[in-house]
C-alpha cells in the first residue's frame, strides 16, 4: 500500500471551505452549532469531533510577500484548512488504553468507533489539539483520512473538494519534495517567510499531513515544535518510583521506630 | 513648502543620483524620537484561542485520583502493620484498601463516554499508555486486597491453616507493590501528556500525588480510632513534603506554573496546600499530644488532599486554554526576548 499524504498550501487557499463541506458531508459530521465567533470568517474555532477539517482566517498586520498595495496599512488575510496531522508517533493512538487508535496500512492514524470507550485519555495525549470526545456519542472523533474513500481509490473527500488545489493528496515523499519546489518558488518571488511545516525533526517523526504556510507556525496555532507525549515516560514514571520508594521507607520507619 | 523642511531640493537630487549609481541608498531613514525602540516579540497565536484540547473527565476522576491513592497506600501500611504485628491496623487498613477498590472501579466506569465498554481497556496492555497500566493496576488491586481481606478474615474467622496463611502473605504483598502504583501512576498519566503545567511537572505530580495518599491513608486510620504514634510519624512526613511542594511551586515562579498560582484554581491550589501541608504539619507538630489535634489535622490533611486533585485537574483545563503556555515551552530562546 502506498503512504498517503495532505499537502496543504495556505498560499494557494481561497477560505472557500468547500473542504469543510465536502467532510462534514461525506463523513456524516454533525455541525458545530452555528455560533458566530467574532474571529474573521471563522466559526468553527478549531478542530474537534465535528471538524475535522477547519479553515482558520488570519488578519495580520503585514505585508503580502511583495506586494505594494496597501504599503502604509500592511494588512494580509491568510487562510489555511488545518486536518489531522497524522502523526508518525501519535500521542493519542500511544495513550489508548483499549487499541480503539490504530495504525492503518494506509500510515494513518484511525479511530475505531466500536471499539472507543471514551476515556478520553488521547485528548489531552494529542500535541496538536486535534481528537475530542463528542459527548452525546461518547467516544472520540477525528479525520479518518477518508479511509473508506482511500480502501476504493479514491482521495480524501477534502482533497478532492478543493477548488485550487490548497489541498493535495498524494504519495508522502512526492509530497514533500513538491512543497520544497513550491517554498522556493514562493520565496523567489518574494514570500520570504513562506515555509514548510512539516516537524521530522521532533519526536513526533514527521506528519501525513504537511503544511505551507506563510508566516511563523504559532500564527497558525501549529505548536513549533511538538513533541509525543510518551517521551516523559521515564523522568515520570522514575519519579513516581523514587516516590514510591520513600513512601514503602517512611511507612516501614514508623512502624520500626 | 516641503512637508518636511529639512529636506532640500538638493537632498532629493543627490538620493536619486546615488540610487542610479550603486543601485541603492546608503541611508538608515527617519529616526524617530526615542528610537530605537524595543521590539518585544509580540505574543502570537490564531486569534488567542486554545491549541490544545483541555480534558474531558468528569468530577469521577479526581476522586477516584483520591481514593485510588488512600486505597494504594493502605494496603502498603496493612503490609507493614502485618509485618510488625499491629493486628488492629492490619485489619483496618486491608478493609479501607478493598472499600477503596470498590469504590475506585464505579469512580472510573462513570466518567467513559461508553461505561458497557470498560472490560475494552482490558483487551489489549500497553506499557506506553499510563490509562492502560491503571486499568490492568486496579483490576489486579482489587483482586489482590479481596484476597487478601477473605484470607484474613477467615483466619480470624478460626478457619485458618497454612495454606491460607502463605495465601495471605501473598495477597497483601501483591496488594501492597499493586497498591504503590495505583497511588503513582495517575501522577505519570497526567504528567505524560501535552497540556504544559501537567507536563512540566511531571516529576513533581508524582511526590505530590504519593505523599497526599500516604497522608490521607495515615489520617483515615486516625479518623477511625488508631492516634498512633506510627499515623503521626507518617502525617508529619506527608504534610512536610506538602508544604515543601507548596512553596517549591510559589518560589519557581513559572509561567507554566501560572493555573496553580493565579484565579480561581490557583486558590484551590493554594488552599489544598495549606490544608495537606502548613496546617496539619503546624497542629501534629505543636499538639500533637491533644487527641482533638490529631483528628482536626487527619481531616485537614485528607479535604487538602482532595482540593488538591480537583486543583490539578482543574490547573490542566487552564493550562489548556493558553496557547502561550505551550509555545513558550517549545520555543523557549524565542520567547526569552518577550520577557
Amino acid at each position: 500500500m502506498r503512504t498517503s499524504a495532505f499537502l496543504t498550501d495556505a498560499s494557494v487557499c481561497i477560505g472557500c471551505k468547500a473542504c469543510e463541506v465536502a467532510c462534514k458531508e461525506w463523513n456524516h459530521i454533525p455541525d458545530d452549532g452555528f455560533e458566530w465567533t467574532g474571529q474573521s470568517y471563522d466559526n468553527t474555532h478549531a478542530l474537534g469531533a465535528s471538524t475535522w477539517r477547519h479553515v482558520l482566517f488570519l488578519e495580520e498586520k503585514k505585508p503580502m510577500g511583495p506586494q505594494l498595495a496597501g504599503i502604509e496599512e500592511p494588512f494580509r488575510w491568510q487562510f489555511l484548512s488545518d486536518v489531522c496531522k497524522h502523526c508518525e508517533n501519535a500521542g493519542c493512538l500511544e495513550a489508548c488504553p483499549t487499541g480503539a487508535i490504530v495504525r492503518t496500512e494506509l500510515k494513518s492514524v484511525f479511530v475505531q468507533q466500536d471499539v472507543c470507550n471514551g476515556c478520553g485519555y488521547c485528548v489531552v495525549s494529542c500535541p496538536f489539539g486535534v481528537v475530542d470526545k463528542n459527548h452525546e456519542v461518547g467516544t472520540a472523533f477525528k479525520c479518518t483520512f477518508c479511509y473508506d474513500r482511500q480502501r476504493d481509490g479514491l482521495m480524501p473527500a477534502c482533497a478532492k473538494a478543493c477548488p485550487t488545489r490548497s489541498i493535495r493528496f498524494g504519495e508522502w515523499e512526492e509530497l514533500r519534495q513538491e512543497a520544497q519546489v513550491r517554498v522556493k518558488e514562493l520565496q523567489d518571488r518574494g514570500y520570504n517567510d513562506a515555509q514548510i511545516y512539516d516537524p521530522t525533526g521532533s519526536s513526533v517523526g514527521g506528519t501525513h499531513a504537511i503544511f505551507l504556510i506563510l508566516g511563523q507556525p504559532e500564527a497558525y496555532n501549529l505548536p513549533p515544535a511538538p513533541e509525543v507525549p510518551t517521551i516523559h515516560m521515564k523522568s515520570a514514571w522514575g519519579a513516581a518510583l523514587f516516590s514510591a520508594l520513600v513512601v514503602v521507607l517512611v511507612v516501614f520507619l514508623a512502624f520500626a521506630l | 513648502m516641503a512637508a518636511n523642511p529639512k529636506i532640500t531640493e538638493d537632498r532629493l537630487d543627490a538620493l536619486r543620483e546615488e540610487a542610479a549609481r550603486t543601485g541603492k541608498v546608503q541611508d538608515h531613514g527617519i529616526a524617530p524620537v526615542g528610537s530605537p525602540f524595543p521590539k518585544p516579540a509580540a505574543a502570537v497565536s490564531y486569534h488567542g484561542n486554545p491549541v490544545l484540547k483541555p480534558p474531558t473527565w468528569t468530577w469521577q476522576v479526581p476522586l477516584y485520583f483520591f481514593v485510588g491513592g488512600v486505597a494504594g497506600i493502605s494496603a502498603v501500611i496493612a503490609l507493614a502493620a502485618h509485618l510488625f504485628g499491629n493486628a488492629g491496623v492490619l485489619r483496618a487498613g486491608l478493609w479501607i484498601g478493598l472499600l477503596g477498590a470498590l469504590v475506585s472501579a464505579p469512580l472510573l466506569i462513570a466518567d467513559l463516554g461508553r461505561p458497557s465498554r470498560f472490560l475494552n481497556m482490558l483487551r489489549v496492555f500497553k506499557l506506553q499508555s499510563a490509562m492502560s497500566v491503571g486499568a490492568w493496576t486496579l483490576s489486579g488491586y482489587s483482586s489482590a486486597v479481596g484476597l487478601a481481606v477473605v484470607c484474613h478474615e477467615l483466619i480470624l474467622a478460626g478457619y485458618g491453616n497454612n495454606f491460607l496463611l502463605v495465601l495471605e502473605w501473598a495477597a497483601e504483598i501483591s496488594a501492597a507493590v499493586s497498591g504503590l502504583i495505583l497511588a503513582s501512576y495517575t501522577s505519570v498519566l497526567l504528567g505524560v501528556t501535552a497540556i504544559p503545567v501537567w507536563s512540566e511537572n511531571r516529576r513533581l505530580v508524582p511526590v505530590v500525588f504519593l505523599a497526599g495518599g500516604l497522608g490521607s491513608a495515615a489520617g483515615v486510620l486516625e479518623l477511625l480510632g488508631f492516634l498512633l504514634p506510627v499515623t503521626q510519624f507518617i502525617g508529619i512526613v506527608a504534610s512536610a513534603v506538602e508544604t515543601l511542594v507548596a512553596i517549591v511551586i510559589e518560589l519557581r515562579g513559572r509561567y507554566v506554573d501560572r493555573p496553580l498560582r493565579e484565579g480561581t484554581v490557583g486558590w484551590l491550589t493554594r488552599a489544598g496546600a495549606a490544608l495537606a501541608g502548613p496546617t496539619s504539619l503546624l497542629l501534629r507538630v505543636f499538639w500533637g499530644h491533644s487527641s482533638m489535634a490529631r483528628y482536626v489535622a487527619a481531616v485537614c490533611f485528607v479535604t487538602g488532599a482532595l482540593i488538591s486533585r480537583y486543583a490539578w485537574i482543574a490547573a490542566g483545563r487552564v493550562s489548556s486554554r493558553d496557547p502561550q503556555a505551550l509555545f513558550r515551552i517549545q520555543r523557549p530562546a524565542h520567547n526569552s526576548a518577550a520577557h
